[in-house]
């Protein structure tokens, strides 16, 4: 079985997507079971992936048996499979806390929900860039259906900016595209960069040219700065499980900036492509992330933002560049996504207690639970403004070290830190407004939707994802050692090359 | 028995003590109790290597591929803070739990308190600066919590947010310079870096690193100008606030000034930034204090001004000052604490803290008064009691610096002064609250607490008297251990004698009293004189005004781009676009033509083009009308298909046209819906740019396009060609790309298709739109909904059409067709029913539930790339044979058929269900189908 192992995280979210879709009847307990059995089966599989390529060689899966470049491959190098660890892991929990009740806001959550997985997955698998485009498609239309998830015209109305936004993206997408097979005939990643490392004088401009699009592209899937107001809206928009997932779709587009980066643009006369532009852009991601934080004035809105913030200190560090630079963005990564996931379903929880308010911070009656609701929150908001002793601290600390050879370490310094330091001043705040100002009088309603479900299982997928976060800081090390094999595997593109082309791609 | 053991302990104690409350109000005092005692007997069998002089390190692997390790290390200083906080600690948890009202949760309390003492501990204890970083700003964050425990109050929500915000801050920019001190000494490890002194004081970065320490320190030991949080921090219960300013919190600033004495001072940077901001500090505490009506504010204040003076010695930067620092942090934490302490009761018990309202206490509680009386005299620095001592050390560094300074005298005369309020002040605390006449206007009569709540404040005072009288016996030994750590030399010569003759600092002292007494018997004009300037110097109003316009710009910023416009979205990414592609194409040689020949210029190829320009200019032109426009678009759409035509590429010209004619019915059947009312114009400007972005954006893309195709091209398809017979089985070879070469995309693309569906599907199922019932003249539409001729006629046709559809997909492989096109084909066919017979019509012959026909077809499609498996051979793998059946013939069956199937279910499937349900939408409910042709 290991043979088709490549190709097991894409194909389990795809067939169960299916079968939901066909057992559409079945009661709702039992799609669950499925979705969530599914979940299971793909984290296993993800786990099995990364040791193999962490172990072993890294591995390439030929579709229809057609060699590269003529047909399409996947390729499960330690990046890939890092990435498919991390968006399963994330997956499970949100649809454990999409289980108890989100899912039945709308039809067809489940099947969207395994769809959105298989793009997700084969995005980071593929190692074709036109099936990229097309798993982008997948991704998109996934995306929009979970968006538009529980409907309202809220939604309908952060849907539709969505995938307008999205569908100009994927048009450049296919501009980009088209340049590069338009000069070099080969859609192949593996072949496109060994074509782009000889590239020509005369065909330079073009291929700078497409590069620069496809920057622009993944720039729009992450939310790099000026290319990140349809974010706020969008994931505040967003059903919580829903939103909680989609903190991993920015990082699809900061997953292809990398590959961008240290693939097809890795080496040879346009090696420098992005250099002028992605740490300057990250940064100013990094300063605006900060100001929607402070400005925002409900907890969902802000928690939009912080996306947007993580956005700017992920790139900053793969700008960074090097060994360091790469390792320390990998291990935000995934601290990223769970602590921003965690906190979408948290504000889930304490907006439905606050009855009068929602997630607004304004006034409003003494929440029940507040004690665990709390303690979480104050957890969460260390997480996110990288605060000690939890994982954002050691994701921000090696940030910070890879910024040191950097020109521009002191704006680097100045950006991170002053931003965590104002993050944490507007999370003091929020919290305070939460949890501690409140408008005397008791709240009947409060109780009753206390009655109906128990906080503490509710409530555990934050706690399972804060788990993962504690996972990364006290395992920091091994984590470490890991980041650090991928990101030496990504500044060597000859193995990645070498292994899906052969001899000849040396 | 370990230094990781013992910083463990306190914080599983903190745990312990949030989880028993639950039990009983007094459990987690107790427990808290015995978890320090605990800790207190771990730390006394450490100590023994320290006492002989060694320094205790361990080790723990963390992250040791860059340098970050849990390592802890006990020293003289470590141990002496580690004794502090320890101690004191203990008598806080005592007096607490008599502080502490029946309505304060206990557990909470205890939990937050533990966590703080660890997090102090574990700064005391590191001996990696990052490690100690970490504790440092767990100090921060469990101070908030500590000083916001009264919740309900706003004094404390907002206190304990500029503690954090002005403490987290300050230690976020240590955070700075320690990776900068790292790099520069290559290790975060004290052991290395109070080696590398020399060094570090040579290095370019050196002012930076230093700024960037010392803002650590200057934040949390509440030096000027980031004094005011601690006035503020005042809000939290008493408890907190004898513990935080006493002996923990402030004095891990000094004790980072303390730490990094050997590897940072010694140069004229340190001695002006910390003795300029040390004695600044001392002076404006001293006097501000004075004014306090509040007693918690007077020692606040008073704090301060200690602070600064124990920062002062150490800018000095002699060793014999800092051993004088070291001796104070140890004076003034004992009787600080029994000051914070006595206050506390005397606002338990008299329920005011108002020094205008307290007096005449000594009638009411004359042992609590006594206890205060001498604790205050130590604070003042009377002969006999432990401040004394130190201040008499200090008075003398003071004299000796000024000696090697230009206009030296400067500094003895702002010391004495800082002299005169603090002897004011202390009688002040003194007279005010115990004597002075009656108290006015209390809420109750005060009295003596309960017994152990001043059995804390005795043990101090006994300290304080013990420490002052035989200082030699007492506090020496100790003292000379933590200078030793501090100085990590050998010791300068000192004497701890009370009486060290007729000296200038005595000199001072006397001064000092005499102008002292002064000082507070003019204290009413003073007070005054106070009122009317104090409005204009509030630091804590600037730093709230600071945040308040940060605020205010943050959200005027995001207000200005986040607006919810899709229009400002798309400006944005077309320009964004622009930007990077000609930014891209300049850095090459800029020569938009390549060396390839292009074809003759002919009639057909030009008016194509033509027609394509003025079909999209009058989109644009007819934007207004839509239908109208809509109709043109389509024209793109068909002209396109006959360019396909043109260049032989029949299958694409096929798709498109049935795609055109699906997009259009159902653009038709959306715009149905839209709003009839006209929509405002943009401005011209905004119609100016928009149109600019547009030409630029399109004519980029001409250029491009007409740059790529002018280059040679070579390719990959050549194989394609070579190998669709051979390999794939099929002779159309963009047919075998699409369910073989690159099946994968297809099957990609086909799951894109179910996705619009159902997601469309979702979106509509509740929802209902009343579409219009007139049109834009107000006339009243059709009724004739269904004309009976073309009714008749579709009926007919469906099943020519269907077997078109059908000969399309089998003949595919081979020849121009295919899973895709037929089942557009089909969805043509089937919609036109729709179309001409209305819903109701069609659906009592046709099931509208398309959901089973796309999940068929998906499953077919995968389960075909999953049937090579079976064979050993990667997912999609195609195989095919031919077969010879009697009368049929030979025909040829290729696995990538069955493929093919798939995709044609799926299309059907989902171009069906969308058209259905945008067609059934004003019905709103699908239940009862009311006709949806009559929208078309």
């Amino acid at each position: 079985m290991t043979t088709h192992l490549v190709i097991a995280p894409i194909l389990l979210p795809l067939l169960s997507g299916i079968l939901l879709l066909l057992l559409r009847r079945i009661t709702v307990r039992w799609q669950r079971g499925l979705g969530l059995l599914a979940l299971l089966a793909q984290v296993s599989v993800a786990v099995i992936l990364l040791q193999h390529v962490l172990d072993g060689p890294l591995q390439v899966y030929a579709l229809g048996n057609w060699q590269a470049p003529f047909g399409i491959v996947l390729v499960a190098d330690p990046l890939a499979a890092w990435m498919v660890l991390i968006t399963a892991l994330l997956g499970l929990f949100a649809l454990l806390y999409a289980c108890q009740g989100a899912d039945r806001a709308g039809r067809h959550f489940h099947v969207l929900f395994q769809l959105q997985l298989f793009g997700l997955q084969g995005a980071f698998l593929t190692g074709d860039l036109f099936n990229l485009f097309v798993f982008f498609e997948i991704l998109l239309l996934a995306s929009y259906g979970l968006l538009l998830h529980g409907s309202g015209p809220q939604r309908t109305r952060a849907g539709l900016h969505f995938v307008v936004i999205n569908l100009a993206g994927s048009t450049l997408f296919l501009f980009a595209v088209g340049t590069l097979y338009g000069v070099f005939g080969t859609l192949n990643m593996a072949d496109l960069a060994v074509q782009i490392r000889q590239v020509t004088p005369e065909q330079i401009g073009l291929v700078r040219l497409a590069g620069l699009l496809l920057f622009g592209v993944f720039a729009l899937k992450a939310a790099l700065v000026p290319l990140h107001l349809w974010l706020p809206a969008a994931y505040s928009a967003a059903t919580a499980p829903v939103a909680a997932l989609f903190v991993i779709m920015t990082k699809v587009g900061a997953y292809g900036i990398l590959r961008l980066d240290t693939l097809l643009y890795g080496q040879g006369a346009a090696a420098d492509l992005l250099d002028a532009w992605l740490l300057p852009l990250a940064l100013t991601t990094l300063v605006l992330g900060t100001l929607g934080v402070m400005a925002s004035t409900a907890l969902r809105r802000q928690i939009a933002w912080l996306v947007v913030l993580s956005v700017g200190s992920l790139l900053t560090a793969f700008a960074l560049g090097g060994v360091n630079g790469i390792a320390a963005g990998l291990y935000y990564l995934p601290h990223t996504c769970f602590a921003g996931g965690a906190f979408f379903l948290l504000a889930d929880s304490i907006a439905r207690r606050r009855v009068d308010a929602g997630d607004r911070f304004a006034p409003n009656g003494v929440l029940v639970d507040r004690r665990l609701l709390g303690g979480l929150f104050f957890i969460l908001a260390l997480l996110v403004a990288g605060l000690p002793p939890l994982s954002g601290f050691v994701g921000k600390f090696l940030i910070l070290r890879a910024a040191l050879d950097s020109p521009a370490i002191a704006w680097v310094l100045a950006i991170v830190l002053g931003g965590g330091l104002l993050t944490i001043i507007a999370l003091a705040r929020s919290g305070s407004v939460l949890f501690y100002r409140s408008v005397p009088g008791d709240n009947p309603a409060e109780k009753r939707s206390q009655a109906a479900r128990r906080l503490s299982t509710e409530l555990l997928p934050v706690g399972g994802l804060v788990l993962l976060c504690l996972v990364l800081v006290i395992g920091a090390g091994p984590v470490d050692a890991v980041t650090r094999t991928i990101a030496e595997q990504l500044l060597q593109p000859e193995i990645y090359i070498r292994a899906v082309l052969g001899g000849s791609g040396t | 028995m370990s230094l990781l053991g013992l910083v463990l302990t306190i914080f599983v104690g903190s745990m312990l003590a949030a989880l028993v409350s639950r039990f009983g109000r007094l459990h987690a005092a107790w427990l808290s109790g015995v978890v320090v005692v605990v800790a207190l007997i771990q730390l006394l069998f450490l100590m023994t290597p320290v006492i002989d002089g060694e320094t205790t390190i361990e080790r723990w692997s963390w992250i040791p591929t860059v340098g970050l390790d849990l390592v802890f290390r006990l020293d003289g200083l470590g141990m002496l803070f580690a004794l502090l906080i320890l101690g004191i600690g203990l008598l806080i948890v005592i007096y607490a739990r008599y502080y502490l009202s029946e309505r304060d949760c206990m557990g909470r309390f205890y939990a937050y308190l533990m966590l703080f003492m660890g997090a102090m501990l574990g700064i005391v204890l590191s001996e990696n600066i990052i490690q100690l970083l970490i504790f440092w700003e767990m100090t921060s964050l469990s101070s908030f919590l500590l000083i916001s425990y009264w919740q309900e109050r706003s004094d404390a929500r907002n206190g304990a947010r500029m503690a954090l915000a002005i403490t987290g801050a300050g230690g976020l920019a240590m955070f700075g310079g320690f990776v900068l001190l790292g790099e520069m000494v290559g290790s975060y490890e004290l052991s290395v870096i109070l080696d590398s002194g020399e060094l570090i004081r040579n290095h370019p970065q050196y002012l930076t690193v230093l700024i960037l320490i010392l803002l650590g320190a200057f934040t949390k030991s509440a030096q000027f100008p980031f004094h005011f949080w601690l006035p503020n921090a005042m809000a939290a219960p008493t408890p907190v606030s004898a513990y935080l300013h006493s002996a923990t919190m402030v004095k891990a600033g000094v004790f980072l000034l303390a730490r990094f004495f050997p590897a940072l001072s010694n140069t004229p940077e340190w001695s002006w930034l910390v003795g300029g901001a040390g004695l600044i500090t001392l002076l404006v505490g001293a006097i501000v204090a004075l004014f306090k009506h509040d007693l918690k504010g007077l020692l606040a204040y008073s704090t301060i001004s200690h602070l600064g003076l124990i920062t002062l010695l150490f800018g000095i930067g002699t060793p014999l000052a800092a051993v004088a620092g070291v001796f104070h942090i140890i004076n003034h934490a004992i009787f600080k604490a029994s000051l914070f302490m006595a206050a506390g009761i005397i606002d338990h018990e008299a329920g005011s803290r108002d020094m205008r309202q307290l007096n005449g206490l000594w009638k009411y509680m004359p042992h609590t008064a006594l206890l205060a009386m001498v604790a205050a005299g130590a604070m003042a620095g009377v002969p006999l009691l432990n401040g004394f001592l130190s201040k008499e050390m200090f008075f003398a560094e003071a004299v000796s610096a000024a000696t090697y300074l230009q206009l030296g005298w400067i500094l003895p005369a702002l010391v004495t002064l800082s002299g005169i309020f603090a002897f004011a002040y202390s009688i002040r605390f003194i007279h005010d609250v115990f004597f002075n006449g009656e108290p006015i206007g209390l809420p109750k009569t005060p009295h003596e607490p309960p017994r152990w709540m001043k059995v804390p404040v005795e043990m101090l005072v006994a300290l304080c008297l013990l420490v002052g009288i035989l200082p030699t016996l007492t506090v020496e030994p100790l003292l000379r251990i933590a200078a030793g750590g501090v100085l990590q030399a050998p010791l300068p010569y000192f004497d701890l004698a009370i009486w060290h003759g007729l000296s200038p600092a005595l000199l001072m002292s006397l001064i000092a009293l005499i102008g002292g007494l002064l000082v507070y018997s003019l204290r009413y004009p003073l007070f005054r004189l106070h009122d009317r300037f104090e409005p204009y110097v509030q630091a804590s109003k600037v730093f709230d005004a600071l945040l308040r316009a940060l605020h205010a710009l943050a959200a005027a910023i995001t207000r200005h781009t986040d607006i919810g416009s899709l229009q400002r979205m798309l400006a944005w990414f077309v320009f964004s676009a622009l930007v990077l592609g000609i930014s891209g194409f300049a850095a090459g040689d800029g020569i938009l033509r390549g060396p390839r020949t292009t074809l003759p210029l002919d009639g057909v190829s030009l008016v194509a083009a033509a027609g394509v320009i003025a079909a999209a200019l009058a989109t644009v032109l007819l934007h207004r009308r839509r239908l109208l426009s809509l109709i043109v678009m389509g024209a793109v759409g068909l002209i396109v298909a006959l360019i396909f035509v043109k260049f032989s590429a029949p299958d694409l010209a096929l798709t498109q046209l049935s795609v055109e004619v699906v997009t259009i019915v159902l653009l038709l059947l959306a715009l149905y819906y839209l709003p009839q009312r006209q929509l405002p114009e943009s401005g011209l400007w905004r119609r100016a740019r928009d149109g600019l972005l547009a030409l630029a954006a399109g004519g980029g893309a001409a250029l491009l396009s007409w740059a790529v195709l002018t280059r040679p091209f070579t390719s990959i398809s050549d194989y394609f060609l070579d190998n669709s017979v051979s390999g794939g089985g099929g002779t159309n070879v963009v047919n075998v790309i699409l369910v073989d070469f690159r099946g994968f995309d297809t099957l990609g693309e086909i799951t894109v298709l179910a996705l619009a569906a159902l997601g469309i599907y979702a979106m509509l199922e509740h929802l209902s739109l009343s579409g219009p019932t007139v049109d834009r003249r107000g006339r009243p539409w059709d009724r004739d909904v269904h004309p009976a001729i073309m009714g008749s006629l579709t009926r007919i046709l469906l099943p020519m059409a269907l077997l078109v559809s059908l000969f399309i997909l089998l003949r595919g492989h081979n020849l121009p067709g295919g899973g895709f096109i037929a089942g557009l084909v089909t969805a043509v066919a089937l919609i036109t029913q729709y179309l001409a017979n209305g819903v109701r019509w069609t659906q009592a012959r046709l099931p509208a539930n398309m959901h089973p026909v796309i999940g068929v077809g998906l499953l077919l499609a995968t389960l075909t790339g999953l049937g090579s498996w079976w064979f050993g051979y990667p997912f999609l793998t195609s195989t095919f044979s031919h077969m010879h059946w009697p009368i049929v013939g030979e025909f040829e069956l290729a696995s990538a058929m069955l493929f093919d199937l798939g995709v044609y279910l799926t299309v059907v499937g989902a171009t069906l269900l969308i058209l259905i349900f945008i067609g059934m939408l004003h019905s709103g409910d699908d239940t009862e189908h009311k006709p949806a042709g009559e929208s078309a």
